[in-house]
């Protein structure tokens, strides 16, 4: 009998049953194992998380974890260990929106904890916590690289920098009218400034 | 107004793409590196310029480059630091994202010089939209015949790939960020072997930081001397800056080296000034891993010289009066930001972005997290200062990584200069119960008196 530790399972294929990626995801995943020298395809396994979790509705759960390492050739075990030490990777389930804001020194200076408790009061839902429709989860980070713009968040790819209440408002507002996560191939690139 | 050399052609309409980057100057230095000149010529141009680190660490870039082991028949690598996690420092996203080829030309050229056939540019993952701007970039060149085999009918091949991180302040160590870039966790390695002797998949790497590798592109096309003509001694050249905190404008600016840093912070081609009209307090000019000054010490050194933007001038005084220009990640504090509370904050970060390997580091940051919460809540005791102190100097140099020290400097800082403030929260803990009590109780710095015999 298989071994069940802390919900996740021994390595058994049958378990993963139904989980598959989009044609697409698949061609970028080997896309991607092809860019390093011959041998060195554990290389994309950062990125290839990056597919994983756009395919899996945000969040990477040990069955999601086995069937990449199925596609890498991999350990699942070397994945376990490359998802739970960076922080983008998530292992539980998130809402379809996840706002990250900054809460580190140059947006501190500049008020991110008025706009943590400003979201949270909207949302009714404190830090780490996904809202009742499963639409949106608040998260501290701590700083993206837009102090310049502080204060700021980060939802999927896009920045939003210098928030005001008004801003957040018509942001919230946006998502839950688009009301679907994106996923790693349709995400635009376009700055949001 | 100083010289620009990187943001040159910052509000260029278009610049982003190749055409306007190409009708602008843009890939002469690859034209020139690859039909003019040798490898070991570039090395010894970029040797001539002076050109240090950009990001933090300062290490003169040509002496890096000649460390590059070459055995036979063993591949070369590149790998471009876009790593940014500093807090305060934003440089290389703005210049990523305004100006993309000018990476791109940077690793082409640098590439040549090193003798590297495939280069990465490891960027964090946050920045994805960046990734997808140096994507298209990188498209472009291929398609000019900038990047893939017999590149200018020289013979020289070279693919340049970026890599996604997966969101850790670690990977910007380079031993760190190679074990990423390989697919595993981000734990620096220990050295020796440098990664100049065996970096990735084990083979003669050089990781250099964004900015460093757009400064090879004037450094080509002007030649090392005349880049070394710019700045003061052996800070040379320009530097971006970037600006945050409580200042009238927040931003990303190119200095020549040696600017005044009174100049930096109230001109108003630079900052602008404190916001609102109020003093400061202190700055961290640097990045948050370097020490705090209060601000009887930003512009002035100990010894009353003007402070200059320069490596040796914010140095000046050690780490009891002076600091560190690091990755250039400068953020200024108002009269009303609580020091103890923005020390905790920081405290907070390295906790958070530890990679668990060091005892000293993994437990410490931890310690000085909780003991720094502690007193920020009104809840701590004087011996708490005193043992904040000891935490920091038992963390600092005990870790594989400058990670630790990174954690202890900060705190050590802010102690040194702002004890009185840490003291007020252990005697007036009713006054900072609200988390907003530095708008309240603004403290400011205490100028020791000078001693006299």
């Amino acid at each position: 009998m298989a071994e069940v530790i802390q919900g996740t399972r021994a390595f058994n294929p049958s378990t993963r049953a139904g989980i598959k990626f989009s044609d697409e995801a698949l061609k970028t995943i080997e896309a991607l194992m092809k860019r390093y020298p011959e041998g060195k395809h554990k290389s994309a396994l950062l990125p290839v998380l990056h597919v994983a979790q756009a395919e899996s509705d945000g969040w990477l759960s040990p069955e999601v974890m086995d069937y990449v390492a199925e596609l890498m050739k991999l350990q699942s075990i070397e994945v376990y260990e490359v998802a739970s030490f960076y922080s983008m990777y998530n292992l539980k389930p998130v809402g379809k929106c996840v706002l990250e804001v900054c809460r580190t020194s140059s947006c501190w200076t500049r008020g991110a904890e008025d706009v943590i408790d400003y979201i949270g009061k909207k949302l009714n839902i404190r830090e780490g916590e996904t809202s009742p429709d499963g639409m949106f989860t608040l998260k501290t980070v701590e700083c993206l690289g837009a102090c310049g713009g502080a204060p700021m968040l980060q939802c999927g790819a896009e920045y939003h920098e210098n928030l005001t209440e008004a801003k957040i408002d018509s942001l919230i507002e946006r998502y839950r009218s688009e009301g679907r996560r994106k996923s790693y191939t349709d995400l635009d690139y376009q700055n949001t400034k | 107004m100083g010289r620009k050399l990187l943001l040159t052609h910052d509000h260029v309409e278009g610049i982003q793409g190749y055409t306007a980057y190409r009708a602008n100057g843009g890939y002469r230095s690859v034209e020139k590196a690859l039909k003019k000149m040798t490898p070991d010529e570039v090395v010894e141009e970029v040797k001539k310029s002076g050109l240090r680190g950009r990001g933090g660490a300062g290490f003169p870039t040509g002496m890096k480059w000649s460390f590059l082991a070459k055995p036979d028949g063993v591949p070369r690598y590149l790998v471009c630091n876009a790593d940014e996690s500093e807090p305060g420092t934003f440089k290389d996203r703005y210049l990523m994202e305004r100006i993309p080829h000018i990476l791109i030309e940077g690793m082409i050229t640098s590439s040549y010089a090193l003798g590297a056939n495939t280069s990465y540019i490891y960027i964090r993952g946050e920045y994805f939209y960046v990734a997808r701007i140096l994507e298209n970039a990188i498209a472009e060149a291929y398609a000019n015949g900038w990047l893939g085999k017999n590149i200018l009918g020289t013979g020289y091949n070279l693919d340049l790939y970026v890599q996604v991180g997966g969101g850790a302040y670690i990977c910007g160590e380079e031993t760190a960020l190679l074990e990423s870039l390989e697919g595993k966790r981000g734990n620096p390695r220990i050295k020796p072997p440098f990664p100049a002797v065996a970096g990735l998949y084990g083979c003669p790497t050089v990781v250099n930081n964004v900015e460093t590798i757009a400064a090879v592109v004037p450094i080509v096309n002007d030649g090392g001397d005349e880049y070394a003509k710019i700045g003061i001694g052996r800070s040379t050249g320009t530097k971006l800056i970037s600006a945050s905190g409580n200042i009238n404008k927040p931003g990303v600016y190119e200095i020549e080296l040696g600017v005044p840093v009174e100049e930096f912070i109230f001109s108003d081609e630079y900052c602008g000034g404190i916001a609102n009209g109020k003093r400061m307090k202190a700055c961290v000019p640097g990045g948050s891993s370097v020490p705090i000054l209060p601000d009887y010490l930003v512009c002035k050194t100990a010894a009353g010289e003007d402070r200059l933007m320069t490596y040796e001038s914010l140095s000046d005084g050690g780490f009891v009066s002076g600091s560190m220009l690091g990755s250039g990640g400068f953020i200024v504090y108002d009269e009303h930001q609580c020091i103890v509370r923005n020390t905790w904050n920081f405290s907070r970060f390295y906790h958070h972005e530890s990679c668990g390997q060091c005892s000293p580091c993994r437990e410490g940051t931890g310690w000085m997290e909780r003991v720094l919460h502690r007193l920020e809540k009104g809840e701590g005791n004087m011996s708490d200062i005193d043992l904040l102190v000891d935490v920091a100097k038992k963390i600092e140099g005990n870790t594989i990584c400058p990670l630790g020290d990174a954690a202890a400097w900060p705190v050590a800082a802010a102690i040194r200069h702002f004890r009185h403030e840490f003291e007020y929260h252990v005697l007036h803990p009713d006054k900072i119960k609200d988390p907003k009590h530095g708008h309240r109780e603004p403290i400011m710095p205490v100028k020791p008196e000078p001693v006299t015999a």
